[in-house]
């Protein structure tokens, strides 16, 4: 037992190595949830298809991706995969784990705020002679937008933590970049914890952002929020 | 002369079990205005629906402007942006202000220029008496000045014809004469309209003619005063007297 090191706490805590760290996981974590997004929302579409094996495949990837955990999804892309020749960098295989599980969240919490859009709101779009994707453009993805914000910041959230399974795979990434200099030091609580405290600034950060996008989507809903 | 709007033996059914519509005729000639009523469940909404290919028919056929909605290489986006409709909840779009409310359609629909659609709305505006109110959000108005914006929304897509799915039915009693007002003169300008509406003092004043549904038949279509002087049928006389008393 050596105590807890105040000048080895502080001295992490403005170390340039793991600042960079927690930049690769906020970069992680914006390039998730945006190609999440895209794909989630064709998932969602295809979900939504007249077409059964179109909607037989959403749910079936959907089924998968969130039937498995994050951790095994890793490591099968990373080090299974080569086995049957098929290889990514680890970068590639955490981006690939990321997206494909955000999507899968992201295509049901898209697919119900569609859903959550009144039908007459469509169909009023439609007697103008509004097409199907103008509709979905200017009068559907709209208003589903701010529906889906609550949970999809819930999403971004997690996501901001789930990077850190990426170290398994040796991504070097905020958590995995602690343990390297856990190693050399052997500071173990002082690096968790400065480790910790980057995690709870990137959350709280975004929780502020989240509040101040719900503001803006909630415009013509909210009588207080108008203008 | 023919029908602006003409609907022969039209068949619907929702789902095999449940036909709604049963061979209902109807023709509507340019700056005539029709009123639509009958019991609720009798198809009155159903049928506007089809007027402008909102909900698909099986039998029949229906034509505006010689135009066939029933056939299938008709461009029925084109078709709609010609027939303006307004809904019992008007429908305004809650995340877009009153005068983008009243642009959308013209700059996305006909590719108007934003400067070119937004005189036309504020113009449109004026005439419904809320042009003080272009820039607030649909959910800072009354339901009455929401329904004129949604009347004004689908005049400006310049329609050759405007349905209206009981306009005014969801408002309270003392915003239902400032809706009605616009929808008179908008009938005295000439425009083509049919209306369903159990509002029978707007019947009276505008109406050419007035039909009578149940059970998804168009049961009676006389002209306005056969209509409330003589119905023919007894489900019509009876309808009336119903309503009338209120
Ligand atoms: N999308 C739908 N699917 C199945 N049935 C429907 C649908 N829309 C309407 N119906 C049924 O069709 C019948 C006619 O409905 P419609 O809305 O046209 O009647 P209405 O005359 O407008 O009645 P109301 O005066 O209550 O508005 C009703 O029995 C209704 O329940
Ligand atoms: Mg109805």
């Amino acid at each position: 037992m050596h105590g807890w090191n105040w000048t080895g706490f502080f001295e992490y805590l403005t170390n340039g190595y793991l600042f960079q760290g927690a930049l690769v996981t906020l970069g992680l974590t914006v390039a998730s949830i945006t190609l999440g997004l895209v794909l989630g929302f064709v998932i969602a579409l295809l979900r939504m298809s007249p077409l059964k094996p179109l909607r037989w495949f959403a749910h079936f990837y959907i089924w998968l991706f969130r039937g498995t955990p994050v951790l095994v999804q890793l490591i099968i892309i990373y080090t299974g995969l080569p086995q049957i020749g098929i290889r990514f960098t680890v970068l590639e295989s955490t981006l690939i784990g990321l997206v494909m599980n955000e999507a899968a969240y992201l295509a049901e919490i898209i697919r119900s705020g569609i859903n959550a859009v009144p039908r007459g709101q469509s169909n009023a779009a439609r007697a103008i002679g509004m097409k199907d994707w103008q509709i979905m453009r200017y009068i559907v993805a709209p208003q589903a937008t701010r529906i889906i914000i609550p949970p999809l910041g819930n999403s971004v959230n997690g996501c901001l933590k789930t990077t850190s399974i990426a170290s398994v795979i040796s991504m070097e990434e905020l958590l995995r970049r602690t343990q390297v200099l856990i190693q050399e030091k052997f500071m173990v609580l002082e690096l968790f914890v400065v480790a910790a405290l980057y995690y709870l600034i990137m959350t709280t950060a975004w929780d502020f952002v989240q509040r101040r996008i719900e503001r803006r989507f909630g415009r013509g809903f909210d009588i207080s929020a108008g203008h | 002369m023919t029908p602006l709007i003409s609907l022969k033996g039209v068949d619907k059914w929702y789902g095999p079990g449940f036909q709604v519509l049963r061979g209902c005729s109807l023709d509507v000639a340019r700056g005539e205005v029709v009123v639509v009523c009958g019991p609720s469940g009798s198809g009155k909404s159903t049928l506007i629906k089809c007027v402008n290919g909102l909900e698909p028919v099986q039998g029949g056929s229906i034509a505006i402007e010689a135009a066939e909605v029933t056939d299938p290489k008709t461009d029925m986006t084109k078709l709609r942006a010609r027939v303006g409709m307004v809904f019992q909840h008007f429908e305004l779009f809650p995340h877009m202000s009153v005068l983008d409310n009243l642009c959308i359609g013209p700059q996305k629909v006909m590719g108007r220029p934003r400067a070119e659609a937004e005189a036309k709305a504020m113009a449109l505006l004026e005439r419904v008496g809320l042009a003080a109110h272009a820039a607030k959000f649909p959910i800072q108005l009354s339901g009455g000045q929401q329904q004129r914006v949604a009347i004004a929304r689908a005049l400006a897509m310049d329609p050759v014809a405007m349905l209206f799915d009981e306009p005014t039915s969801a408002l309270d009693p003392e915003m239902i004469n400032e809706v009605l007002d616009v929808m008179v003169e908008l009938a005295r300008e000439g425009m083509t309209m049919i209306v369903v509406t159990h509002e029978m003092g707007f019947a009276r004043r505008v109406a050419d003619r007035v039909v009578f549904m149940d059970g998804g038949e168009v049961i009676e279509d006389s002209p306005k005063d056969d209509f409330f002087g003589a119905p023919k049928s007894p489900r019509a006389v009876e309808f009336l007297s119903k309503i009338l008393q209120h």
